[in-house]
This record gives structure tokens, C-alpha cells and sequence, in this order.
């Protein structure tokens, strides 16, 4: 006998926490014999990283499942307590305005869907990378990624009993033409290699972008009244610290390995930034029109979460060789615009989104111009007021023409060329005798890398012309066939209510009528 | 004396989200459950083939032999979504952490007997490394099966597979120390004994079809391995030297309780979905029944001696009871 126990009864030797965390995870896995390691993990090699010692991964943090279950059921016990307190008290109340009920429906239609992808991805990876300390870090990241899905729909459960445009998130997910735009970017990175996810949503979309999407949905719904969104929000957060770091060795484990991962990397880093900032878009416009009570403008975030930590990151990253993304300074030239050109196509689209818009008022305007000195006067300002004076007059502009998208990240061709914010930016590609259509070089570059892949794009506008979006009991014979509206049907959007000015909505109206039920003693309206 | 404390009275709009209203009807409140898992995942439009599965789309039931119409017809008879599955570990982690602070601060594992000690550490550490294979798999079926209602489930019990690993070790350690764990992993890879249960598992590595690879490793092994292990086995240790080590694997016992419930449901669903799943499935828990028995033969010979054929035969017959409930003809 080696070792033996004191008196007192405390272990025989104290194993260090990184050694007992070896032994709990590393010290399970072994070389598989009966079944050769190539076909147990097929997919490790094809990518061509290059990858000589998984012992060198280092675990980015070291969480047995017993401490898992304990701090998460706690985390889940309290935000449950929250997200029931507001309900019962009709929390949705207290709220600034329910314009500020948009940009949930966004969130919920748009990015719950891909916390979901994500959990399937990461068991995917998770399964699938041949060393087992990235192996256990992924499924715990998968778990986590099912939580913040499930959390987000309970959350926001309780808005769609009484709003509109929450009902039908699922389907719409798979269908809708601006939704296709996250669903592209998921569908992109899960077909992916293993590798390349880790770069795509580990690194890139977690480390590099995730502040640029979270903080402006927590702050918002803070500053807006939103104790149950900001709830989730916060408490996703403790989470995302794992993941950011998980994302981090992730990079820093494939430059260590091999000299021959490089040029891969940075073709993945050049790709998934692009393909995430584009995503962002959406942030962007929720920042700056969405919240009626505003934040920081999306130009303020860009700087401080993209340039100051973006910057910091990359710069640390140099001594592996890795260069700032492609499309990085682009992406700082167009803050001044982005969310203006992205708000100004979602208004002329109403009919086809099923949230509502709006002009932005005198007082945004004074806001806007203030945030954007050098372009919202000068470029945006008069579109504004011209959709503000044809509303006057009962005239309402409305875009009943079907727009070109990006073959790439699917947005329509709304971005304008660099350095000229009154030309929009077109770019071509040939390929195997077909012209496809790109919204920028950033996408166009991506496209040309992997046309294979992003000729299977599945296109809403496309989809539509080739007759694949209409319910079964669309009759396009019928001489008074409306395909909009056959579109707008199959898309599950209850007609004429979700898809609406916010002027004169349902949202509107009961919003008022509830409030108004608090402070006075009228009986209820309607 | 009632009072009523919400100053405005609202009516709902609509009770749930329309995917589950169509599956529920509109006029019911939708449980938690319901609204986390129900039409979660995706199912149309996917854009791109996966490049490391170009014959099928991202989320596509043709991985499978077996065919539901609707892959929502599975229910987790425990109704888990992520807050009610950690909630429930994290009060079974606190029991087990009670256990080995007992059996810790007691100084047990040190009078435990000599023999039974052991015994105890030849069969149950290298079973870390089943438990991690099972970890695996399970993540793999949440990665290629097809439906929230059957994929959300198995990463829980991938993770709790995981916890189980992570468990085992500590049983190593407290009941040997590190080179206990060295030696159980070198008895994996070599000694005769564990071989045919280690070629089991790396067959079921390979597994493309998640159904069978469920069928495999959750119902035929686990149902086989754990009556064995930790009843059997267990009741032996305990007679023989107290319920020292019986304590320190109170997780597994519960948890295979708990979980066969939900293994059970989802085997039955899916047999009574069509005569040819039915057959499908009983083909699969068969064979795997078979290889199962194979391959924990020599391990209870070891750890049962005298009694190991008795103990087979029961789990078997068990087995089979269970699957039979399950719509299966084996």
C-alpha cells in the first residue's frame, strides 16, 4: 500500500485542480483498435488542418458535470423566478413603448433559431473532433446552446400570448426572405468541417462578434423596461465567458499546431467574419430604430466592441501570423450607414415582414443626426421625410417589386459601393455558365472560394419567381391571383395584423388600452 | 380571505406558438415542455449539404432505417427541457456528494475489505470508459437524429454519461488512487476479460443509424450492463463487505432507474409507430442483446464467479420482459 489516509480523513495524495481535471476527462479516452481511429472519427482530416498532439489543447475551463449541474440549476432556478414574476405581474406594462416588442420579435424569429443550430453543431463537433478535452468543451457548449434556445422561447412565451408576430417563429424561420439570412449563415457553418465550425461559431461568431449582438439586445431590453429578455440575457452571459474562451484556444490550438493551418485559418477568419458581420446588419438596424429608448447607435458599439477589443484581439493574434479579417476596414467605413440603408428596406418591405416599422420620428432624427453627423443629414434625412409626408397624405410607400439578393449572405442588394453611399454595390461571378449575384467583395470573395457550396443557396427570391412559395390551395391560374399575398400566407403571417404599420396596430392599440386599465378606472377597452 | 393582487385583468390573444397550438389545439396553455422541444429543430429549406455528409440534408431522417411520420410522436415521459434536467441532477449530484463525504471523512474506503476493494476497483473503473463511449454515442444521436423530442434528450444523457465517467473516477481514486486509473485503462486495451465488451463498444462508434446506435448503446448495453453492475454486483459487494462502495454508486442505480423510463418510451413509440419499425427494432435489440451478453460474460465470471451465470440468465430474462413491453419481439 502506497498511500493512506491521515486521521482527519483527507486524501491520500491532493491531486492539483488541472490534474484531477485530466483524470476526469483526458483519461477516459483511448486508441480504438477494433475499429480503426479514422472511421470512429471521420471527418478530422478532410479539411486539411493539420493536428500532431491533442494533448497540447489546453482546457479552457475546467467544469466536472457535478459542478455543471449545480451552478446552472441554480442559474435556472432564479432566471424561471424572474421570467414568472414578470409575467404575473404583467411586466409587459412597464415597458417604454411597444415598439420596443419588435425587436423581440426579431430576436426570437432571427436568432433563437441559431442558439438552437448551434446546440446541434456543437454535438456534431462534439462528437467529432478527435481530442478529448475540445470534445467535452463542445458538448458542454451544446447543452448550453439548448439552454439559451428554450430560455429565449419561455421568455418570450409570454409576449406572444399578447403581441403579435411571435406565433409562428419556427416556420417562418425556414421560410421567411430576411430570416433566410441568419438560417444561411447556421446552414453554412454546420456543413462546414469541424474545424472550420470551430473558427466559424466558436472564434468568430462567439469571440469576435457575440458583444456586438448581445450587449445591444440586453442593454436595450434593460433600458426599454424588459426585465424578462434582460434576465435571459444576463444569464446567458455567464455562459458566453465559457464559450469566448473556447472559441479562443480553439484558433490559438489549430496556429500552434502546424504552420500549415495558417493560410486555412485565415481564409476561415476572412469568410466567418464577413459572413457574421453581414448577420449583424439586423443589430445594427434594432439599435438604431428598433428601441424607443436608445442604447449606444450601432456606429458607438462597432467602435467600442469591434475596433477597440476587435483590434486588441487581432493584434494578439499577429504573432501566429494572423492578419485582421478581409472586409475589417469596410466594415468600419459603412458604420455610418449601415443601419440606415437596412431600416429604410424593412420599411418599404412591411408588407413582407411580420414586424411592424415605422418612420422614425423628429426626435429619433435629432438623435440620428447627432450619432451620424457626417451621413444621416446628408443621406438619409430626406428619404425619411419623404415617406413621412407621403404617410400624411394616406399614401404610403410600399415596394411591391420583388429585390435581387445576395447569392452569399442573402440580404437584398442594399449595401452601397465603398466610398460612395448613393450607388448601391453589385458584384458578379460566372460559374458553369450561370451569372451569380454578390452584395459586396466580402461576400463575392467567399463566393468564388466555394462556389459549389453557395450555388445550392436557397433563395426566397428565387424560390418565389419558381413558384415554391405558395400554400396548396394557392390557385396562380385564378385571374385574381395576388402572389404577394399567396407568399405572404405560406410565410404563416396572420394577414393584415403582423404585417403592418406600427401606426394603427393591434400591438398598438391594446398596449394603450392595458396601460391605460393601470392607472385609471375606466372599464376595459374593446 | 382572497386577494386579488393584479390591478388589470388581460386576456390572451392566443395561448401558445402556432406549431404547438397545431399539435395541442389553440384553446390550451402549452407547458414548458412542450413550447422547448416541440417543431424545435428546423425542417425545410435547408441551403447547403453538409460537406461531410453531401448524400443528406442537415437535419434528414433517412439517416435512419427506422420511419416515423411525425418524429414529435416521442414524449420524455420526465418532461425535460434544459431547467428540469439540471434541477433534477443537481439535487441527485448534492445526494452523491453527501455519499462520498461520508464515505470520505469516515475514512470507509479504508477498512473497506481488502478483497472486496479489490473487486469493486477491477470491474467498476474501466467501466469509466464504456460510460465515456456512451457519452459519445449519445452525442451523436443528438447530432444526427432527427427531432427535438429524441435529440434534446440524449445530450442530456450524453452529459449524464459523462457525469457517470467522471463518477467512476472518483471511485478509483478514493478506493485506490491514480494508478488505479492506469491500471483499469491498461486492463481495457489488454486484459482478455474486458476485449469482447471494448470491441462492442467500438463497434458501436461506427454506427451511422441513430436509431440503431440507440438501440445499442441505451437500450441492449446499458439495459444488460447496469441491472449487472449495479444491482447484482452491487447486492454481492455489499453482502460480502458492507455498503461502503454501494453508496459510492447510488447515482448510476437512480439514474438507470430514472432514465430507462424514457429509453422504454422512446423504443415503444417508435415499435408501435409500423409493423416494419417493430421489426426494425427487435432485429436490432437482438443482435445487440446477444453481443451485449457476450461480451459481459467473462467480466461477471470475473466479478460473480459462481453466480455469473445465474445473473445473466436474470438480467436477460429481464431484458426481454422489458422489451416485449416495449412492442418487441425478440
Amino acid at each position: 500500500m502506497t498511500m493512506t489516509n491521515d486521521a482527519t480523513g483527507t486524501a491520500k495524495k491532493k491531486l492539483g485542480l488541472k490534474e484531477r481535471y485530466a483524470l476526469m476527462t483526458r483519461g477516459l479516452d483511448w486508441e480504438t483498435t477494433y475499429q480503426p481511429m479514422e472511421d470512429v472519427f471521420p471527418y478530422a482530416t478532410y479539411e486539411g488542418i493539420k493536428v500532431h498532439d491533442w494533448d497540447k489543447w489546453e482546457d479552457p475551463f475546467r467544469l466536472t458535470m457535478d459542478a455543471y449541474w449545480k451552478y446552472q440549476a441554480e442559474k435556472e432556478q432564479k432566471l424561471y423566478a424572474i421570467m414568472d414574476a414578470f409575467a404575473q405581474n404583467n411586466g409587459h406594462l412597464g415597458l417604454t413603448d411597444a415598439r420596443y416588442i419588435n425587436a423581440l420579435k426579431l430576436f426570437l424569429t432571427g436568432v433563437t433559431p441559431l442558439e438552437y443550430m448551434a446546440h446541434r453543431g456543437f454535438a456534431h463537433v462534439g462528437r467529432q473532433l478527435p481530442g478529448v478535452g475540445a470534445r467535452v468543451a463542445c458538448q458542454m457548449q451544446s447543452l448550453d446552446e439548448l439552454r439559451h434556445a428554450q430560455t429565449q422561447i419561455h421568455s418570450m412565451s409570454n409576449y406572444n400570448k399578447l403581441y403579435d408576430g411571435f406565433h409562428s417563429w419556427r416556420h417562418m424561420h425556414d421560410r421567411v426572405w430576411y430570416l433566410s439570412v441568419p438560417k444561411s449563415f447556421f446552414d453554412d457553418a454546420i456543413t462546414a468541417g469541424p474545424f472550420e465550425y470551430m473558427i466559424a461559431i466558436g472564434f468568430s461568431f462567439e469571440y469576435v462578434l457575440t458583444n456586438l449582438l448581445f450587449v445591444p439586445f440586453i442593454s436595450g431590453a434593460a433600458y426599454n423596461g424588459d426585465m424578462g429578455a434582460m434576465a435571459f440575457g444576463f444569464s446567458a452571459q455567464s455562459d458566453e465567458s465559457r464559450h469566448m474562451t473556447l472559441g479562443l484556444e480553439a484558433i490559438k490550438f489549430m496556429l500552434e499546431q502546424d504552420p500549415d493551418n495558417l493560410p486555412i485559418v485565415q481564409h476561415w477568419i476572412d469568410k466567418w467574419f464577413w459572413r457574421g458581420y453581414r448577420v449583424l446588419t439586423l443589430v445594427a438596424m434594432m439599435l438604431d430604430y428598433m428601441l424607443p429608448k436608445k442604447v449606444m447607435s450601432w456606429k458607438e458599439a462597432w467602435e467600442v466592441y469591434a475596433e477597440q477589443n476587435g483590434g486588441a484581439l487581432f493584434a494578439d493574434l499577429a504573432r501566429y501570423g494572423i492578419r485582421p479579417p478581409l472586409g475589417w476596414q469596410q466594415a468600419c467605413d459603412d458604420k455610418d450607414h449601415l443601419s440606415h440603408q437596412a431600416w429604410a428596406t424593412f420599411y418599404q418591405y412591411q408588407a413582407a415582414a411580420p414586424f411592424h416599422t415605422w418612420v422614425p420620428s423628429e426626435e429619433d432624427m435629432a438623435w440620428q443626426a447627432d450619432k451620424y453627423p457626417d451621413t444621416f443629414d446628408k443621406y438619409y434625412r430626406p428619404r425619411f421625410e419623404q415617406w413621412a409626408q407621403m404617410e400624411a397624405e394616406g399614401n404610403r410607400f410600399n415596394n411591391g417589386t420583388l429585390p435581387l439578393l445576395c447569392q452569399v449572405c442573402q440580404i437584398p442588394m442594399l449595401f452601397t459601393e465603398p466610398g460612395d453611399p448613393t450607388r448601391i454595390c453589385y458584384r458578379e461571378s460566372e460559374y458553369k455558365g450561370e451569372t451569380y449575384h454578390t452584395c459586396s467583395d466580402g461576400c463575392k470573395n467567399i463566393f468564388d472560394h466555394e462556389q459549389e457550396k453557395y450555388i445550392q443557396a436557397w433563395l426566397p427570391v428565387h424560390q418565389i419567381y419558381q413558384g415554391n412559395c405558395f400554400g396548396p390551395d394557392a390557385d396562380p391560374t385564378s385571374p385574381d391571383f395576388n402572389p404577394l399575398l399567396e407568399v405572404i400566407k405560406w410565410y404563416g403571417y396572420n394577414v393584415g395584423v403582423d404585417n403592418r404599420p406600427y401606426e394603427g396596430s393591434e400591438d398598438q392599440t391594446n398596449f394603450r388600452a392595458w396601460k391605460q386599465q393601470t392607472t385609471s378606472n375606466a372599464p376595459a377597452a374593446g | 380571505m382572497q386577494i386579488d393582487l393584479r390591478t388589470v385583468s388581460i386576456k390572451p390573444i392566443r395561448q401558445t406558438f402556432t406549431h404547438v397550438a397545431d399539435r395541442i389545439g389553440p384553446d390550451k396553455a402549452a407547458s414548458r415542455y412542450q413550447e422547448g422541444v416541440l417543431n424545435v429543430q428546423a425542417d425545410a429549406n435547408f441551403h447547403y449539404r453538409p460537406t461531410w455528409d453531401p448524400d443528406h440534408e442537415i437535419f434528414d431522417a433517412s439517416r435512419s432505417k427506422v420511419q416515423m411520420a411525425d418524429w414529435y410522436a416521442f414524449k420524455d415521459p420526465r418532461q425535460y427541457y434544459y431547467a428540469t434536467y439540471t434541477i433534477a441532477r443537481a439535487r441527485m449530484q448534492e445526494t452523491t456528494e453527501a455519499d462520498f463525504e461520508f464515505v470520505e471523512k469516515r475514512g470507509l474506503a479504508d477498512t473497506f475489505n481488502a478483497a472486496a476493494t479489490r473487486k469493486a476497483l477491477d470491474l467498476l473503473v474501466p467501466l469509466r470508459h464504456v460510460a465515456w463511449a456512451a457519452n459519445m454515442n449519445n452525442s451523436s444521436i443528438c447530432a444526427y437524429g432527427y427531432g427535438t423530442a429524441i435529440t434534446a434528450p440524449c445530450m442530456f444523457h450524453a452529459m449524464d454519461q459523462l457525469g457517470i465517467a467522471q463518477y467512476l473516477t472518483r471511485v478509483g481514486l478514493l478506493l485506490g488512487d491514480v494508478s488505479s486509473l492506469d491500471d483499469a485503462k491498461q486492463a481495457w486495451l489488454t486484459e482478455p476479460q474486458w476485449q469482447p465488451l471494448r470491441r462492442y463498444v467500438e463497434d458501436t462508434l461506427v454506427l451511422t443509424d441513430p436509431v440503431e446506435l440507440y438501440v445499442a448503446q441505451n437500450m441492449a448495453l446499458d439495459g444488460l450492463l447496469y441491472p449487472l453492475v449495479y444491482e447484482k454486483f452491487d447486492a454481492m459487494l455489499t453482502a460480502e463487505a458492507g455498503p461502503t462502495v454501494s453508496m459510492l454508486l447510488r447515482f448510476q442505480s437512480d439514474w438507470f432507474a430514472e432514465t430507462s423510463r424514457w429509453v422504454d418510451s422512446t423504443v415503444k413509440t417508435a415499435a408501435a409507430e409500423s409493423a416494419a419499425n417493430a421489426e426494425l427494432l427487435s432485429g436490432w435489440a437482438a443482435a445487440w442483446r446477444d453481443r451485449a451478453v457476450e461480451a459481459l460474460a467473462p467480466l461477471m465470471d470475473m466479478a460473480l464467479g459462481a453466480e455469473a451465470p445465474a445473473a445473466l440468465a436474470d438480467a436477460v430474462s429481464a431484458f426481454d420482459t422489458r422489451a416485449a413491453k416495449c412492442g418487441l419481439a425478440i
